[in-house]
């Protein structure tokens, strides 16, 4: 390990040991101020690190951490994604928790956990990184200890992720068994000489089960709903958006690497995950009264969305479902963000029934405005990212003519405008007529609407607005960029 | 630039407008109003300077930027004579748009003006886009403030009819996608623009797919009978403005796609399925004409009629002959005025009344007779009464179709005795008649009357002396003639 090799590492190594250090002064100095600031100043140097590194790529370190142009253009969307997420908490915990320096040194590991696994090369630090990560998110899912749902949820993420890892750990096994190696270069070479055997074909589909827990796909999405309702929102944004990303990343190395679609049967496989997953997410979602349950299922619908580009592989695939993933994360920390602002100043629980929400446009319209932007964005409309995310992803299956696959998405995009526009009538909604049929599990008295005024928040949902704006109006830079992050998964 | 600016012009004003509406209502309305004026003069420029003859596939202003290199996608907008046309329709009613809802909008002023404008632009922007994408985009675009018009200043059914307007045409629209995709990806020049598209072939059977994915979009637009459905909700349920807005425009870009893209790029294809498009056509004449009879909702009879009259439309497109396809452009244009005006009357008395109930209504001459003359005027029209620019279009369509499809064009032509009857209806229903419900209203303001006035003066016109419309129709329509005609005097569609 070299000089070289450390700096290269440097976006992941920041995050690692501000973690560390932040557990050291918060034993003396208790200060969620400070923590809070840390933590963003920490995330800010790792990003700015991850241009430095670009200098040293591409490069391997020590056959287990892979910098690359793909794993550094991974590295800042998903260390962007939690610095947004970090300035929604600052405001949001300081309402729910008054002890609330841990909450970022967890937050930190987990942003640990999401680089590593972004940036494995290798099934162990894949491991690794996801176990941090998971470890590191029972404690946040949990830390509005006070809540019985959000200690349900972690226990109920715990239980599930648990078991998840062991079906990993099993594929992993099997894989190292029939291969001899666990480095994914190796697995690659393999694959292209043929040389894999059933038990690797086991092993491989082991692996697809536990990636498909973490990214909910159906039928490994039933945790989802409910740690997404029981999770402080701010956590809920971090999963929806940074873990879904990091573990995205590596399951489109691995494609990449093993060729997985490239086989009839894993194709068949997928295929199947993937229809099943948006017809569930999709059809599930359409009756919620609970926006946050409402976000889950339709977050599950958009992860089935981003399995079409992996199906569909070829040269649009990896950087459309960069794209698509980026336009998603957007979209979903703005949504969980505003949820998370109208919860800041609630002492029971977070805002989360359909009614809560009507007319919020006529008290707050600028958060309204940021609702209904990511609602838009998330079904695909035009002037928002969501729409070239989508085309995207249909012209890259298109181009490799899974039209099947198309028709299936665009009729699961046609049934998500359902839900997604009743959540933006009844933004948009007087206050006093309400939505009809939907308020039946909603609560009879008026809950006020005291939204948080923090500035922090605000600067957050503002970036995830300008972002979702600015890519549906000029997509072109970070189309060029993902495709010079795909080139570097030729390797 | 000047066709930037006529998309810019509404989207700034609109924001102008809901800062305004800050300070006062009124500020935003004139606002408002100010932008609406500025964009239609500078259409009636356009329309000045628009050369008598300008050649066939030749645009008149044109701008081309790449915008996303990587799939071929340009910003590149142009205007010819149908363009023109429509673009004209648009800055017009959008100008009666905003005046129409001087009163009747008093909650929410500033953002209703920013919905509308975003609107108007939006439609300008479908008009203009010689770029599939482009096109599609603002396609798209059109929806969302068309559903806050429905959803937010509608009347009692808002929700269910801007959600179903909203997955109607949303769906329809998807599959104008996978047409777009489709001819992205076989074309084989990497290019959405519609001009290289235009000279490209396609294998028989994946065109034909396409181009009913295209046509998929904009049946559910236009509607054609099958997918109508949504119409009479939405045209019901929005407000006047809205109505105006759907019955005046959004249906136009249904019969526009088509025109310009639907028949162009698969002439072939266009012509197999065309006998079935006719007769859906005049099956839609006479469907919407019985129908409208029998609605006991005045806006739900206007929105109906438009159903009938979309038929002619429909039928002059696909019977493909020039002096059809002429019929078909002065319809859409004659029925942007004549029904955005039978909207805007429906309005009125509603905001007098208080209610839309046909059974409530009746005898309203005696109290307000220029209201009354005026609905006189505009349901003659409708009913295609010589000498008004209905007439004029729906007669050259049956005249053009009759060659083409002697049968079809014979049962449409028994729409204009289906029409009488509901215009007829129509006008006994409301103005005629015992003043039974004792109604005391005000008549028209100088407002009113000059919004109508304006529109009355321009049906009169184009029954009268349509050729200016010819004239600017008759180079860009020739790409949408049926194969036949068109292979004496032009390479288009090769």
């Amino acid at each position: 390990m070299t000089c070289r090799d450390l700096v290269s590492m440097l976006p992941i190594l920041i995050p690692a040991y501000a973690g560390v250090a932040l557990m050291a002064v918060v034993a003396f100095l208790r200060s969620a101020r400070l923590a809070f600031w840390f933590t963003v100043i920490a995330l800010a140097a790792s990003f700015a690190a991850v241009f430095v590194s670009a200098a040293y790529a591409p490069r391997t370190v020590s056959h287990m951490i892979r910098v690359d142009a793909y794993s550094l253009f991974f590295d800042a969307v998903i260390l962007a994604a939690s610095l947004l997420v970090t300035l929604l908490c600052g405001d949001y915990l300081r309402s729910h928790e008054k002890r609330s320096e841990a909450f970022y040194v967890l937050l930190l590991f987990a942003v640990t956990g999401m680089l590593v696994i972004a940036s494995s090369a290798h099934f162990l630090t894949f491991f690794l990184g996801l176990e941090t990560l998971s470890a590191s998110l029972y404690g946040l899912i949990g830390y509005t200890r006070r809540q019985s749902v959000s200690l349900e949820a972690a226990i109920k993420y715990l239980v599930l992720a648990a078991a998840s890892s062991a079906f990993l750990l099993f594929g992993i096994a099997l894989i190292y068994a029939d291969a001899g190696t666990m480095g994914f270069s190796g697995l690659m070479l393999m694959a292209h000489k043929g040389m894999l055997t059933t038990v690797s074909a086991f092993g491989l589909a082991m692996l697809v089960v536990g990636v498909g827990f973490k990214l909910a796909w159906v039928p490994f999405h039933m945790w989802s709903p409910d740690v997404y309702q029981g999770a402080p929102a701010p956590v809920t944004a971090l999963i929806a958006s940074g873990s879904k990303g990091a573990v995205f990343a590596l399951l489109l190395r691995l494609v990449a690497a093993g060729g997985l679609q490239n086989n009839r049967h894993s194709f068949i496989a997928l295929a199947v995950l993937a229809t099943a997953t948006m017809f569930v997410g999709n059809l599930l979602a359409l009756n919620q009264t609970n926006v946050k349950r409402l976000l889950a299922y339709s977050s599950i619908a958009q992860m089935g969305y981003l399995l079409i580009p992996v199906l569909a592989n070829g040269a649009m695939g990896v950087p459309s479902a960069a794209f698509y993933l980026i336009s998603y994360m957007a979209a979903a920390i703005a949504a969980f963000g505003v949820i998370s602002v109208c919860s800041a100043r609630r002492e029971s629980g977070d805002m989360e029934q359909l009614s809560d929400y009507t007319g919020l446009a006529a008290s707050k319209p600028a958060l309204a405005a940021v609702f209904a932007l990511a609602l838009l964005s998330l079904t695909g409309l035009p002037l928002t990212a969501g729409f070239f995310a989508k085309f995207y992803i249909f012209t890259a299956a298109a181009e490799r003519g899974l039209w099947w696959l198309l028709i299936v998405g665009v009729v699961n995009t046609g049934m998500s405008a359902f839900y997604y526009l009743r959540v933006v009538f009844a933004l948009y909604s007087h206050r006093d007529t309400r939505v009809s049929g939907f308020e039946r599990s909603g609560n009879l008295e008026t809950p006020e609407l005291t939204p948080s005024t923090a500035l922090t928040p605000m600067i957050s949902l503002s970036a995830c607005a300008a972002v979702v704006v600015f890519l549906g109006l000029y997509p072109a830079p970070l189309i060029r960029l993902a495709e010079a992050a795909a080139r570097a998964l030729n390797f | 630039m000047i066709l930037t600016l006529l998309i810019l012009i509404p989207m700034i004003g609109g924001l102008l407008a809901l800062a305004a509406a800050r300070w006062s209502a009124l500020a935003s309305r004139w606002v408002a109003l100010l932008a609406a004026l500025v964009n239609l003069g500078i259409t009636l420029a356009l329309w000045a300077k628009f050369p008598t003859s300008l050649g066939v596939g030749k645009t008149f202003v044109e701008v081309n930027v790449p915008w996303v290199p990587r799939f071929g996608i340009s910003y590149h907008l142009a205007l010819d004579g149908l363009s023109l046309l429509l673009v004209l329709l648009t800055t017009l009613l959008t100008v009666v748009s905003v005046a129409c809802s001087w009163r009747e909008i008093t909650e929410r002023v500033g953002q209703f003006h920013l919905a509308l404008l975003t609107l108007s632009a939006a439609i300008l922007g479908t008009f203009l886009a010689f770029d599939l994408l482009l096109f599609f985009f603002f396609w798209e675009a059109m929806l969302v403030p068309m559903y806050f018009l429905i959803a937010i200043w509608g009347h009692e059914n808002r929700r269910y009819a801007a959600i179903k307007f909203f997955l109607f045409t949303f769906f329809g629209g998807l599959f104008v996608l996978l047409g777009v995709i489709g001819l992205y990806v076989y074309n084989g020049h990497g290019t959405f623009d519609y001009i290289v598209l235009r000279g490209t072939m396609l294998p028989a059977r994946a065109g034909m797919l396409m181009m009913l994915g295209l046509l998929t979009g904009f049946a559910v637009k236009l509607p054609v009978v099958p997918f109508h459905t949504w119409l009479p909700d939405a045209h019901t349920e929005a407000s006047t403005a809205g109505s105006v807005m759907l019955a005046g425009l959004l249906l136009k870009t249904g019969a526009y796609g088509m025109l310009r893209f639907a028949i162009p790029l698969f002439p072939l294809a266009s012509s197999t399925i065309a006998p079935v498009m006719m007769a859906l056509g005049a099956a839609g004449i006479l469907y919407g004409a019985i129908l409208s009879y029998a609605q006991r909702d005045l806006k739900r009879m206007v929105a109906y009629t438009s159903v009938s009259h979309m038929g002619f439309v429909l039928l002059g497109i696909y019977a493909g002959t020039p002096l059809a396809l002429q019929g078909a452009v002065l319809s859409i244009i004659c029925h942007g005025l004549a029904t955005g005006a039978l909207f805007v009357i429906a309005g009125l008395i509603q905001e007098r009344t208080r209610t839309r109930e046909l059974a409530k209504l009746g005898g309203l001459w005696a109290v307000t007779p220029k209201l009354g003359g005026f609905t006189l005027f505009f349901a003659l029209a409708a009913l295609g009464l010589p000498g008004l620019g209905n007439f004029t279009g729906e007669f050259l369509v049956l005249l053009g179709a009759f060659p083409v499809n002697p049968i079809i064009a014979s049962i449409a032509a028994l729409g204009l005795i289906a029409s009488v009857i509901y215009a007829l209806w129509l006008v006994q229903k409301t103005v005629f008649g015992s003043n039974e419900n004792q109604w005391t209203l005000p008549d028209l303001s100088g407002r009113e009357v000059a919004v109508l006035g304006v529109l009355a003066a321009l049906l009169l016109w184009l029954g009268l002396y349509p050729q200016p419309v010819f004239d600017t129709a008759r180079d860009a329509i020739v790409a949408a003639q049926r194969p036949v005609d068109v292979q004496s005097d032009t390479e288009v569609g090769k």
